[in-house]
């Protein structure tokens, strides 16, 4: 009986835990087969211990090169959808304006809508224009797929801000650019710099709306997807555990310095 | 008896509500908004409207293509292509099910039980981001593999044969059929369901649990009553973030499905970038956007939830 007790209580801890086990299960599968030998050019079976693929990562042609390219479009993607994005939420919360409801739409718009559709749609656009599939054309793709993510995460951000330390700082003789500067922008620092890491996130590992609009470039993603159908490498593996590993360890420091700071203030 | 409806107070700092019109500065909303509205407008809208126009397009990859209002092609496009519509929409309804499912119990945990490991439990959700999910969806065709431990534990259990009765599996085998394709549907969308569900459970104040089981409610009766009808908000804007991707995805399907797994999007893919039948391609593209943003708009009327964002 006291087993049943505390099974019952605890039903949801269990099943909790078996859903985060879910999510990762994958992860243990592409650490444990970033040190396979696999036989033949999949890596999908189990064969021997080896450590050759992490002595040389960037061993398969065109791998690292796709990856340099990938963080490069990220890192525009990511400066180019903050900048706009946070002007725009700056404004939705900061001013009256007409047509208020058509730019909330418009924002809304790219988040509600599938992924592949965006793409297809872009893709007409610029086979009508005659534009040249490549860099340019992904990274337009990029940041306008981004632009409403970051808008979301500043907005909450700048809407739980209280305006009164604005006005606090002009009553003490600080100019709109200094006030700017000094104390809005700060404040709105934890919102913009969430919304960044999810644009990063989002460009550096998009898919669907790159494969339609890259032509013959290729990124990251798209590496692996064509490696998924030639053969897959085992750098692949090793690449991914590295991404996971240096993002968790980023983290986990980031929390202990936050944890430090404030222990220290109090 | 009553359900709550009302939202309790949250315990985050409330912003003082409508502040004045700033009086200087009349053109600033504008010249904020330009930029980036004017990029939402020539690389989201004015694309739908060219793609649109494509749809009724007639005419050849040589010869060039004319508007012609040849509305036959959405018809048929239906009517070739209505298997994978339905598809669509059963193994993202499938998904977005499971996700509910598994993904409940996750975010309740997280907000309620977890303590001091909530942080912890936090990273691990969203960790798996950090590897390409291409990458990740790959290492379920280890995991689902045949003769794999995963298929052999199904096999013994005979789970396989009540799958295989309704379809679900063929033979001994789970790679390459509709129970595959759901179980990376289902794992790729998982994290957009469990975080607006932890944001909303988040917020419950927990002196309602209290509450509850002073009036003699038992902990299923303040579940039903209590925190399921709270975590409401969570739950809608949870299944559109799953509901909407899963319906256009065709990756899980194409990695973890057979030709007898196509989804839309696979269709949408292939007249798009190797049949080249753009006018079709168009067409299908156009039907899923309808379908999706009259889903998403009833949906959100119904369950009365419209400041989503």
């Amino acid at each position: 009986m006291a087993f049943v007790n505390w099974f019952k209580r605890n039903v949801v801890v269990i099943a909790g835990l078996l859903t985060l086990a879910y999510l990762l299960l994958p992860n243990v599968v592409v650490t444990v087969f970033s040190f396979n030998r696999p036989k033949g050019r999949f890596n999908y079976e189990w064969q021997q211990f080896s450590a050759d693929a992490w002595k040389d990562p960037c061993g398969v042609s065109g791998l690292c090169e796709s990856l340099g390219l990938s963080l490069q479009l990220a890192f525009w993607a990511t400066l180019g959808a903050t900048l706009l994005g946070t002007m725009i939420a700056f404004a939705l919360v900061r001013y009256r304006f007409r047509a208020r409801g058509a730019v909330n739409s418009l924002i809304f718009l790219p988040m509600a809508m599938p992924e592949v559709v965006m793409a297809a749609s872009l893709l007409t656009l610029f086979l009508n224009m005659g534009a040249e599939l490549g860099f340019w054309t992904i990274l337009i793709a990029h940041i306008m797929f981004c632009l409403s993510f970051v808008v979301v995460g500043v907005k909450a951000r700048v809407m739980s801000m209280d305006p009164r330390l604005e006005q606090a700082a002009q009553d003490l003789y600080a100019g709109p650019v200094q006030t700017f500067l000094r104390v809005t922008l700060p404040i709105a620092a934890p919102g913009i710099a969430a919304g960044a890491l999810l644009a990063f996130a989002l460009s550096f590992d998009d898919f669907i709306i790159t494969n339609f609009n890259a032509g013959s470039t290729v990124t990251f993603p798209m590496f692996v997807w064509g490696s998924a159908q030639r053969g897959t490498p085992v750098q692949i593996n090793v690449i991914g555990t590295a991404m996971f590993v240096v993002a968790v360890a980023l983290v986990l420091v980031s929390m202990a310095v936050g944890n430090r700071r404030k222990r220290q203030k109090a | 008896m009553a359900t709550v409806t009302e939202a309790p107070p949250t315990r985050a700092p409330v912003a003082p509500e409508k502040k004045p019109p700033r009086k200087r500065g009349r053109w600033t909303p504008y010249l904020l908004l330009l930029p980036g509205l004017l990029w939402l407008v020539v690389f989201f809208a004015l694309p739908v409207i060219y793609q649109a126009s494509t749809s009724v397009q007639t005419g050849s990859l040589e010869e060039g293509y004319k508007v012609t209002w040849h509305f036959a092609t959405y018809w048929d496009a239906l009517s070739e292509y209505w298997p994978q519509f339905v598809r669509s929409v059963l193994y993202a309804a499938s998904a977005t099910v499971l996700c509910l499912l598994l993904g409940y119990p996750l975010a309740y945990l997280i907000a309620f039980r977890a303590g001091r490991w909530r942080n912890l439990i936090m990273i691990l959700v969203i960790a798996p981001f950090f590897t390409s999910f291409l990458i990740r969806t790959l290492a379920w065709k280890t995991i689902l593999a045949d003769g794999g431990p995963v298929v052999g534990a199904l096999d013994a259990l005979h789970v396989l044969d009540v799958t295989a009765f309704l379809g679900w599996t063929a033979g001994d085998r789970v790679l390459a059929t509709p129970l595959a394709v759901v179980c990376g549907l289902t794992y790729n969308f998982l994290p957009f369901m469990i975080l607006p569900l932890y944001t909303s459970l988040e917020r419950i104040d927990p002196r309602l649990h209290e509450a509850a089981g002073d009036l003699y409610a038992k902990p299923s009766t303040t579940f039903r009553k209590v925190t399921f009808p709270l975590s409401m908000p969570g739950v809608v804007s949870g299944t559109l973030l799953t509901f909407i991707p899963a319906s256009g995805d065709y990756i899980n399907s194409d990695l973890l499905g057979s030709t007898d797994t196509r989804m839309v999007g696979n269709v949408i893919q292939s007249q798009f970038l190797r049949i080249l039948d753009y006018p079709t391609a168009a067409a299908l593209s156009f039907i899923l956007m309808a379908a999706i943003l009259a889903v998403v708009t009833v949906y959100i009327r119904k369950s009365g939830t419209e400041d989503l964002v």
